[in-house]
């Protein structure tokens, strides 16, 4: 991408590419609804955008599956999604981009030069700490050295996917290579979470035009823009009136499955997600798990592959593994009894003989 | 580790341990001791007299006729908050499932808006318990910190349990911990306090009323 293109506006480059005026103000308008801003806001993105140069973007692929940009590229097209690449300057991402190899990471290194303390780095997957970091090297150097690198000179880190926000698969137990989480090495910048396995792609990219537009978004203890993360899929879930009245599926197959009734005896996870699957939705609002007929698995959750003991397991059942040491306790606690009984009846009975002898004694006197 | 998988976890597993080691310790400790010899002689055979005791199990738990006026208040309180507790306990959904991850057992349950009625239902009466317990002038001065005590730690966890359903005062996952951790706690202080009684009440009945037909005198 040449400097003269990265320097145009983003107002410059929609119409260059044939955009409406009246497609972008739409745009807008729903962006700002979608981070429920208020209604005037949509004008507000709108004036932003128009004057904002295109941020230069630097996305990193490290410890992931790629589902991350699958997610993304899935914005449906044509649609005012696709806008988004009109407004940043995605200049480097070693899987979209035609360069590959030394090209590529020249393209990098010009990137962060031209545009340093002002560019956005997008991270997809976890980074590698374990043996030096050799678990996931690109061009010879690690991972866990390019994001230093590259986050050195950057205004603002979004962390794409659950593997970069909290570690996700490669940081499930056991943990082979050692992977961290982003937020684990870069701590000295703006940094946003947008987790999820995938994460919704109008989230990424909404995500991104509050970025470009208002700056960092309000976020949650976890670096979520609340926007997308604020409510639960449980507090949003059309299912949610059979969790109320207690009518819940208790198989896959069952009539309570086929009524569509609550998914939480199958370990639903959806009143501990923050998501907005519920709401946005996927493949254009068509659906989302749940009403696909699966419980949450609460993807976007910190540790969501190792915690709450198994994906099927009911948010209320007990995390303890086996009843043994209970049942243990139990032997030990009979056996205390029977010494603590044994030993009231040996004081009891010598207090007995000793007042019988008391007594025998003073009759004798 | 976050606060809601340490309550369902390594706090439950301490709370279980604790509770089945203390009552263990306490019912065979009690069970096992030593009773007075009778001097007397027997009245009632063993088996006569086991039958009387269940009987005496049964008559103790109804108010007495003669201070129906005097106790039937008090009497019908416990025996409401009981059932509600009761109710609340083994017919809430989530309980079921609590229950059937340690036991592998499980019964039919009832809709959550009910059970919420009834622990609404089952927290007014344990105001009016406590209430109750603050205005006699003679309960008030029996009570000691281990009544206090035992009655916070079953209304805190009606309370948490109500807040949880409720959505209300925290996020979901902090006030499911907050109710599990509020349970682990109760069960680590009943071995130790009166609210043993749910263990001893009927046993120390049902003896009393044996060796009562034992002396010849059934009640
Ligand atoms: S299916 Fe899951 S998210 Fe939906 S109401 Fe039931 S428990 Fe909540």
């Amino acid at each position: 991408m040449t400097t003269a293109i990265r320097e145009q506006t983003v107002g410059e480059v929609l119409s260059a590419n044939g955009v409406s005026r009246r497609t972008f103000i739409k745009f807008c308008v729903s962006t700002a609804s979608f981070l429920a801003l208020a209604p005037g806001m949509g004008q507000v993105i709108a004036k932003q955008l128009l004057k904002t140069k295109r941020p230069s973007v630097i996305y990193l692929s490290f410890q992931e599956c790629t589902g991350c940009l699958e997610s993304l590229t899935r914005s449906y097209t044509p649609s005012v999604e696709n806008m988004i690449f009109n407004m940043i300057s995605l200049d480097y991402d070693d899987t979209l981009m035609a360069a590959a190899g030394k090209q590529s990471e020249e393209a990098r290194d010009a990137a962060i030069k031209e545009n340093y303390g002002k560019y956005l780095v997008v991270v997809d997957g976890a980074v590698p700490l374990g043996n030096g970091g050799v678990y996931n090297t690109q061009g010879g150097k690690s991972a866990v050295q390019i994001l230093r690198d590259t986050a050195k000179g950057a205004a603002a880190i979004v962390c794409v996917g659950t593997c970069s926000s909290y570690g996700g698969l490669p940081y499930a137990n056991p943990n082979p290579t050692g992977a961290v989480p982003v937020s684990d090495i870069i701590t000295d910048k703006p940094l946003i979470n947008v987790p999820g396995c995938p994460p919704i792609p109008a989230v990424i990219t909404s995500t991104l035009v509050q970025y470009v537009t208002l700056g960092v978004p309000a976020l949650d203890a976890h670096h979520r823009p609340l926007a997308f993360y604020g409510n639960t899929i449980h507090d949003r879930c059309y299912r949610r009136p059979y969790f109320d009245v207690g009518k819940f599926a208790k198989t896959f197959d069952d009539e309570g499955a086929r009524n569509g009734w609550c998914l939480y005896e199958l370990g639903c996870k959806g009143p501990t997600t923050y998501n907005a699957c519920a709401t946005v939705k996927w493949n254009e609002g068509t659906s989302f798990p749940i009403e696909s007929g699966h419980p949450c698995l609460g993807c976007s959750e910190p540790s969501f592959w190792d915690r709450n003991g198994s994906f099927y397991a009911p948010l209320a059942a007990g995390l303890i593994g086996s009843l043994a040491p209970a049942g243990e306790a139990a032997g030990v606690g009979a056996a205390v009894g029977i010494g603590a009984a044994a030993l009231s009846r040996l004081r009891s009975r010598a207090r007995t003989q000793s007042r019988a002898a008391e007594k025998t004694a003073s009759k004798e006197d | 580790m976050e606060l809601l998988e340490f309550a369902r976890g390594p706090a439950l597993k301490v709370a279980l341990v604790v509770f089945c080691f203390g009552v263990l310790w306490r019912l065979v400790g009690t069970v096992l001791l030593r009773y007075h010899r009778h001097l007397s002689e027997p009245r009632d055979g063993y088996f006569k007299a086991f039958m009387l005791g269940l009987l005496v199990g049964g008559s103790r738990s109804w108010p007495h006729k003669q201070y129906i006026k005097r106790t039937g208040y008090g009497e019908a309180l416990g025996y409401a908050y009981h059932i509600g507790l009761f109710i609340v306990i083994l017919f809430f959904a989530p309980h079921v499932l609590f229950i059937k991850s340690l036991f592998g057992v499980s019964w039919p349950t009832l809709p959550s808006g009910i059970v919420t009625i009834i622990a609404v239902l089952t927290f007014t009466l344990l105001l009016a318990v406590l209430f109750r317990r603050l205005a006699h002038r003679v309960l008030r001065r029996l009570s000691n910190f281990d009544d206090y005590f035992s009655w916070f730690v079953t209304t805190l966890v009606i309370v948490t349990g109500l807040m949880a359903t409720a959505h209300f005062g925290a996020r979901y996952e902090t006030l499911l911990a907050w109710h599990i951790l509020s349970f682990d706690l109760l069960l680590i202080w009943y071995p130790f306090g009166k609210l043993m009684h749910a263990f001893y009440i009927f046993p120390s009945r049902i003896i009393n009323g044996y060796f009562l037909a034992r002396k010849g005198a059934p009640s």
